[in-house]
């Protein structure tokens, strides 16, 4: 891939040189914030728009930040792989390892302003938006510290603060969210924009043209993002789809082919999203990505893929090495300042898991609130009607 | 008299127990607490022990008058204040017209809402005051549109969305009870939706079985949401207004045939508030639940029942989701018997629930079974008599009374 080639051009020069250095005078981890220009893996494919250059700006420190990020997000997931075998986070649980880079690859590129709504694969966004793990972690296993009180679940994370509206079940229904986030943005003048992201299998949903319509014929500031990761649950796309260039089925709205698992990439494209959704009304981004785990923890993963895809995309196109050889070949850090750090991370999660696994579950009394605001003073009676009889405050 | 005094008296409790929605906004009195509209009511058979034996007043008394009208007449209305007289989409239309001139957040949005003037013209003229950015003309997408709506109302704009037809807002069903609906709880309360979804409904003239449809059915399950049906011009405005000024989704239904209705409302500032059913006519022997349309059936109805000696409380509920319960409680206390009629399908619809609400609550308090009319389970037929047939007509009204009271 073009990465190794990059490295290996670089490294022929400086790697020697450095690992003859006494340890003493080697250099700590760089958090330096000069620029530095690394050219995609991939080039972008557009559709009735110009592509972005391949020469994406970037510093060590964020490269670092990506790195350290997309550990933590990877961390978090395999960690409720765990606790949803161990029984204590149920229903639901999609993860996201493996997409990674999108999350932080967008962050990068904007604002705490702009919106972000996207389906249940939402954990990672959360974090990425600034959520708290131990905030995620309360609210998958149902306790009142979650972000939504214990009241949401996995599927449905929101961060009102960070712009982040949620978390949503029904597949493809968050997408006229997205584009109401949009004209809201319109309306008020922001100068900011939405990212509405979805899969391929939402991609075939009415209410994505619908809505696409809209935005397009009100120039609204939304950015439709499709996540695909080559499965709808079990039905790869080409058994989905007639057509399965999801950035090309706007039609009349331009269009974008993005690697998704390349975090740089990603930066680039949603900073070109940005500038083009401002002046020109929406756009929708195609991230080529991919999931490890199944669509969610009852879902194996390999009754309609074999493990030797699974793990060549791994080997080959794994986010997280990806950022890491970047590291090692730039000497950002070095090989034990990057274990460290994930040691580090570990850790981090495993005290925010032990942290959530203390926190209380919500009261009886929660069940009724948040029905409405300023509820209107109705009764109301759970299963048992002596026992739960409450009057809506 | 003491019935009279008991009407005023049941007006003034309801009155003292508002819930208003917005404290520090003018709730005008309800119509019903005027004084001079109760002074009106000269009752047959008002006797002190109400229970059992008003079926003796069955023959007209020659004491008592015979009343042309059930609900008192407006010529002599001295006591109301100035007024200005429109028909019930104008109402509407003033209603969202004032709402988007006191707070810029409030925008419209719907099919032929701009341009055109609203099918019913119940947007007519806002398109050209307020822009195209704040009355919207979307495509033909109910539930792309819906979405939107919901999606802006999370970050703090309140739209009013407009389905042409109710019977439209199917297609939006996902939109209105998962994101409408779900949102605040979902959250932990850190989205509201301040939408109001709004549209004429109900059974109209021949209009097919498809455009006769009553969605208060399906969506009253629908947690988190309030729906209201207006029936007058003075409860369309006013309830309009408060479902704008609600932070809560509100789902206001009209009715295709009651665009048209004349009435005189207030020139100040009102609204109505969301969760009060309305006294229409204080009575004695029997509490009659309806709305909607069918409060005009039911007065028409009354008004034989009155030349028969029988004494119909008629409550316009109003409040869809949820009941007022406080109103219907004190009514269904007074007389013991209930008749709920509506114009929403046997199964399932908003009397199914009130029924079982009632009979949970009230049951000491009932002498017979509550009953109620509603329209048959059928698809609407296109034909102008089955038609008739489907909804329920005045005669069934008097006899279900007479077979109630007996």
């Amino acid at each position: 891939m073009a990465l190794s080639r990059l490295s290996s051009r670089s490294n022929t020069f400086l790697k020697p040189a450095i690992t003859a250095l006494p340890s003493s005078i080697r250099r700590h981890v760089s958090t330096d914030s000069s620029p530095i220009t690394i050219e995609t893996a991939v080039p972008f494919t557009s559709h009735l728009c110009e592509s972005p250059s391949r020469s994406v700006e970037t510093s060590s420190e964020e490269i670092l930040a990506f790195f350290r990020d997309m550990a933590r997000m990877r961390r978090m997931e395999i960690a409720a792989d765990s606790l949803y075998k161990a029984k204590l986070i149920r229903g639901f649980c999609h993860l996201y390892d493996g997409q990674e880079a999108l999350a932080v690859g967008m962050e990068a590129a904007i604002t705490r302003k702009d919106a972000i709504i996207t389906s249940y694969r939402d954990h990672c966004t959360f974090i990425g938006r600034g959520g708290k793990l131990v905030d995620a972690f309360s609210e998958l296993m149902g306790r009142k510290t979650g972000c939504s009180h214990g009241k949401g679940g996995s599927m449905h994370f929101y961060k009102k603060d960070a712009s982040f509206y949620g978390g949503h079940g029904i597949v493809g229904a968050q997408i006229p969210l997205g584009c109401g986030l949009a004209f809201a943005q319109k309306y008020n003048k922001d100068e900011a924009v939405t990212f509405a992201l979805y899969g391929d299998g939402a991609a075939n949903q009415g209410q994505l043209f619908e809505a696409l319509n809209i935005s397009a014929l009100w120039d609204l500031p939304a950015i439709l993002v499709c996540e695909n990761n080559h499965y709808g649950m079990g039905t790869a796309t080409w058994r989905s789809a007639k057509s399965p260039a999801y950035f090309k089925r706007g039609d009349y709205v331009p269009g974008l082919k993005v690697d998704g698992m390349d975090a740089l990439a990603v930066k680039q494209a949603c900073k070109f999203a940005k500038e083009h959704a401002l002046k020109n009304g929406p756009i929708i981004l195609e991230m080529d990505t991919y999931r490890y785990h199944g669509h969610s923890m009852s879902d194996p993963g390999s009754t309609y893929r074999t493990r030797d895809e699974i793990s060549g995309v791994r080997q080959v196109r794994d986010p997280i090495e990806r950022v890491r050889k970047l590291l090692l070949s730039h000497d950002i850090a070095t090989e034990k300042e990057l274990k460290d750090m994930e040691k580090e991370i570990r850790k981090e999660v495993d005290d925010a898991v032990a942290q959530a696994k203390e926190s209380p579950v919500p009261d009886a009394s929660e069940l009724f609130t948040n029905m409405y605001v300023k509820d209107c003073g109705v009764e109301s009676f759970g299963a048992d009607r002596k026992e739960l009889k409450v009057t809506l405050p | 008299m003491s019935s009279i005094i008991h009407g005023a008296g049941a007006a003034t409790t309801t009155l003292s127990t508002f819930n208003s929605i917005d404290s520090k906004i003018l709730v005008a009195p309800s119509r019903t607490n005027l004084s001079v509209r109760s002074q009106r009511y000269i009752v047959a058979g008002s006797d002190a022990s109400k229970k059992k034996n008003f079926v003796s007043g069955l023959r007209v008394r020659h004491s008592q008058k015979l009343i042309p009208n059930a609900v008192a007449t407006k010529e002599a209305d001295t006591s109301a204040s100035t007024g200005h007289e429109l028909l019930l989409f104008e109402a509407l239309q003033e209603g969202l017209e004032e709402e988007m001139d006191r707070d810029p957040h409030v925008c419209v949005m719907g099919e032929d809402v701009g341009h055109y003037g609203g099918s019913y013209k119940v947007t007519k003229g806002l398109a050209d005051k307020f822009g195209d950015l704040r009355v919207l003309d979307t495509p033909i997408c109910e539930n792309a549109f819906t979405g939107m709506g919901i999606g802006a109302a999370m970050t703090g704009l309140r739209p009013v969305i407009e389905g042409m037809n109710m019977g439209f807002l199917l297609l939006a069903f996902n939109q209105i009870s998962n994101n409408c609906g779900m949102l605040h709880y979902t959250s932990g309360g850190q989205f509201t939706i301040p939408v109001v979804i709004r549209g004429p409904g109900g059974v109209g003239r021949q209009l097919g079985a498809e455009h006769s449809q009553r969605l208060e059915s399906y969506f009253q399950s629908i947690p988190g949401i309030q729906m209201v049906a207006c029936s007058t011009p003075y409860n369309a405005k006013g309830l309009m207004k408060a479902a704008i000024r609600s932070e809560n989704p509100v789902i206001l239904f009209e009715h295709v045939l009651l665009y048209n209705l004349k009435e005189k409302i207030p020139d100040e500032d009102y609204i109505c508030n969301l969760e009060e059913a309305e006294m229409v006519r204080p009575g004695e022997h029997i509490t009659i639940l309806t709305y909607s349309r069918m409060r005009y059936h039911v007065m028409q109805a009354a008004k034989t029942l009155v030349n028969k000696g029988y004494d119909p409380e008629v409550i316009d509920i109003r409040s869809l989701k949820p009941f007022d319960l406080h109103t219907i409680g004190n009514s269904v206390k007074k007389t013991h018997r209930v008749l709920i009629v509506e114009e929403c399908m046997r199964t399932g619809g908003i009397g199914a629930s009130l029924t079982a609400a009632i009979n949970e609550n009230f049951h000491d308090y009932l002498d017979s079974p509550v009953m109620c009319l509603s329209s048959q389970d059928v698809p609407t037929p296109y034909a102008g008599t089955l038609e008739e047939w489907t909804v329920v007509q005045p005669a069934q009204i008097v006899t279900a009374v007479e077979q109630l009271c007996q």
